[in-house]
């Protein structure tokens, strides 16, 4: 039993990551038809940028608040990459979608190099809280503060996403703009604008999903963007393209399912459900959960 | 080597461009045929070239090189068939090519088959291993082709690191056991005969490629990049037609891997990531996709600028630089990847688009208007 809510809570947590990588994907991919390698480049800055503000910034550190400064800061250069790669890079070749697609692999290359050029290609040691190494005791397990700290900060982004979308003018502009974009710009309405705020959305959600990363992972790398990037992909296929509900299923469904297999059975064999998963899920529903129909 | 193949003619100069050239255009044909002759005969020549490689042409370490740049030539031109000529994103390329690779040197080191035995069931593999995923990957379509393309090669990159079995050495990758291999494959001294087989695996990816697409399939498959819906109204089943030149291209870069593991003595899980899919794209790219030569000009060129980059990083004069500059620029993947982006802006058509972007330049040169 205790092993059963642990490895569900760890699964949590790490559905939780790979939900804020793939929600901002999600949106990004629904709206604008960008699948956006330069995603886990985002995740990069964030966790960088925590780690640069926790030892060098004043006022920020490793503890209390200077924790959620450092965070802030960290965000708030994910979203600032974010906006400049769309505003520079992506919003140049619109309606564009292989091109657009060819630049955030150019920059996922590009940019990975520059983290490494700049603080080496091996794994630093990220500052954590104090309390977030420590153990919280649920239902007689022992869930590391860490996990749990990234499934209330998931939980968070879900909420405030969904409200976002539902209750603003914006909101209701990217549901429109995913469910059909060029009826949106007949009727006037400039979705170049959603664009951008979706790719800052994103931004600071990967950027968050980097911070808090860092405290779940104890380690910060150039590469770890890149391989969360991945599963966040998975997920985005099986949710649907789009939709931030369907992405919150399938992280949890992805993030168990890992968990779960690869305690019960060898290590690794859970990723490789995690594949085999999204294989079944396209054999029976191309269009994923929560998705429309694919489209070419 | 490289010089040869930058002179190969690109794809197609419209006839009114060059009409004073009747003579050198009825030898066009042929030129591919003479830049192979060049390239075959190169390792009998031992001129230095201060710069461009280390030693002189005939060197182990030279023709090692150009081993390597030509079989990532004729893997880029493989994935063109897919990207430039059918118009698939797939990001899941690299697992046919490490499949060749590892199923090479599985068998070999492992089960200690012959050499040809494991090539022949390597390549059966990769296309097998093709054909039954291109069958689940193209139920979708464009970029959740390319997603799901590349989890199924993230399968394979997990495989290789967590070394199930032992039997694919995990990080430390798995060196190849030379001693059931044919003598003329082993050995510094025998190189020459590596960068042979090389030329000979582009040689017959071009010419696969080349066939396929002048054949009626290719048209198709051309149709299909179009326009798809146009080739589901004639009539014609697109998901067969992609899932021939997926299997097509799966096939061809096992094929790749067989020769890949040869040349550099083993596999190392580098060949399984993703990265390596990327740069694939990044080399059709930057080549010219859906050309005749671009895709293998941009993989023998990314090769070469990707091996050169990193001796010129370390290099003393991008030592010498201030800090902010010489330490991307000792990353290869930095400069290249700025280098693609800038491509994909300002040179749409690639290294053989150059020739028809310079077509108008050089009519107004007034010493070529002379016939």
């Amino acid at each position: 039993m205790n092993t059963i809510v642990l490895l569900t809570l760890t699964g949590l947590g790490l559905a939780a990551l790979y939900f804020l990588v793939a929600s901002g994907l999600s949106l990004v991919f629904g709206l604008a038809d960008v699948l956006n390698f330069a995603h886990g480049l985002f995740l990069g800055v964030g966790a960088y940028g925590t780690w640069w503000a926790a030892g060098n910034l004043p006022g920020a550190g490793g503890e209390g608040l200077g924790f959620v400064f450092a965070v802030a800061f960290g965000v708030a250069a994910g979203t600032a990459v974010a906006v400049l790669v769309e505003l520079v890079l992506i919003r140049s070749l619109y309606s564009r979608t292989i091109e657009q697609v060819l630049v955030t692999v150019g920059l996922s290359l590009a940019g990975v190099a520059l983290l490494q050029a700049t603080w080496g290609a091996d794994a630093r040691p990220f500052p954590r809280p104090q309390w977030t190494r420590q153990v919280t005791g649920v239902l007689g397990a022992q869930v590391p503060n860490g996990g749990l700290l990234l499934i209330v900060a998931a939980a968070v982004v879900l909420g405030a996403l969904l409200a976002f979308l539902r209750w603003t003018r914006y909101g209701l502009i990217i549901r429109a703009g995913v469910e059909n974009r060029e009826m949106v710009t007949a009727l006037g309405i400039d979705v170049r604008k959603a664009f951008t705020l979706v790719f800052a959305i994103g931004g600071a959600a990967a950027a968050l999903a980097g911070a808090l990363g860092g405290v779940y992972f104890g380690t910060v790398s150039p590469g770890q963007g890149g391989s969360l990037l991945i599963f966040a992909f998975i997920v985005v296929v099986i949710g649907g393209m789009g939709s931030v509900v369907g992405s919150a299923y399938a992280a949890v469904a992805v993030g168990l399912l890992q968990q779960f297999v690869n305690y019960y059975g060898a290590s690794g064999v859970g990723d490789l459900c995690v594949v085999a998963l999204l294989a079944v899920v396209l054999l029976l529903r191309p269009q994923g959960i929560a998705g429309k129909v694919a489209h070419a | 080597m490289t010089d040869s193949m930058v002179e190969a003619p690109p794809a197609r100069v419209p006839d009114e461009l060059t009409p004073h050239r009747r003579g050198w255009h009825g030898l066009r044909p042929y030129l591919p045929l003479v830049a192979l002759a060049v390239a075959a005969v190169l390792p009998y020549s031992t001129l230095e070239l201060p710069g461009v490689f280390e030693g002189p042409l005939n060197s182990p370490g030279t023709l090692q090189l150009l081993a390597v740049c030509l079989v990532f030539g004729g893997l880029a031109a493989g994935y063109d068939l897919l990207f430039g000529r059918t118009g698939m994103l797939s990001f899941g390329h690299a697992l046919y090519f490490a499949a060749g690779v590892y199923g090479t040197d599985i068998l070999v080191t492992r089960a200690g088959l012959p050499l040809w035995q494991a090539a022949l069931l390597t390549v059966t593999g990769g296309t097998v291993l093709a054909g039954l995923l291109g069958a689940v990957a193209l139920r979708t379509a464009g970029i959740a082709f390319a997603m799901v393309t590349l989890a199924f090669a993230q399968v394979g990159a997990i495989l290789v690191a967590r070394d199930f079995g032992g039997l694919t050495g995990g990080e430390e990758g798995l060196p190849l056991d030379v001693s059931g291999l044919p003598a003329g494959l082993v050995g510094v001294a025998n190189t020459v005969n590596l960068y042979w087989l090389a030329l000979a695996y582009l040689a017959l990816v071009v010419l696969v490629v080349h066939r396929v697409s002048g054949s009626p399939t290719g048209r198709v498959l051309a149709g299909l990049r179009d326009d798809e819906r146009r080739i589901g109204v004639l009539g014609l089943d697109p998901y067969r037609f992609k899932l021939v030149a997926f299997t097509l291209a799966g096939g061809l870069a096992a094929g790749g891997g067989v020769v890949y593991c040869l040349i550099v003595g083993g596999a190392s899980p580098h060949v399984t990531s993703s990265e390596l899919t990327l740069s694939l794209l990044v080399m059709v790219v930057l080549g010219g996709p859906g050309t005749r030569w671009g895709p293998v000009l941009g993989g023998v060129g990314y090769m070469y600028l990707d091996h050169r980059l990193t001796a010129f990083g370390s290099s003393d004069a991008v030592e010498s630089l201030p800090a902010f500059l010489s330490r991307p620029l000792s990353q290869p993947l930095f400069v290249l990847g700025t280098v693609f982006i800038l491509a994909v802006y300002f040179f749409p058509g690639g290294l053989a688009s150059l020739r028809t972007r310079l077509g108008p330049l050089t009519r107004h040169l007034p010493a070529r208007r002379t016939p």
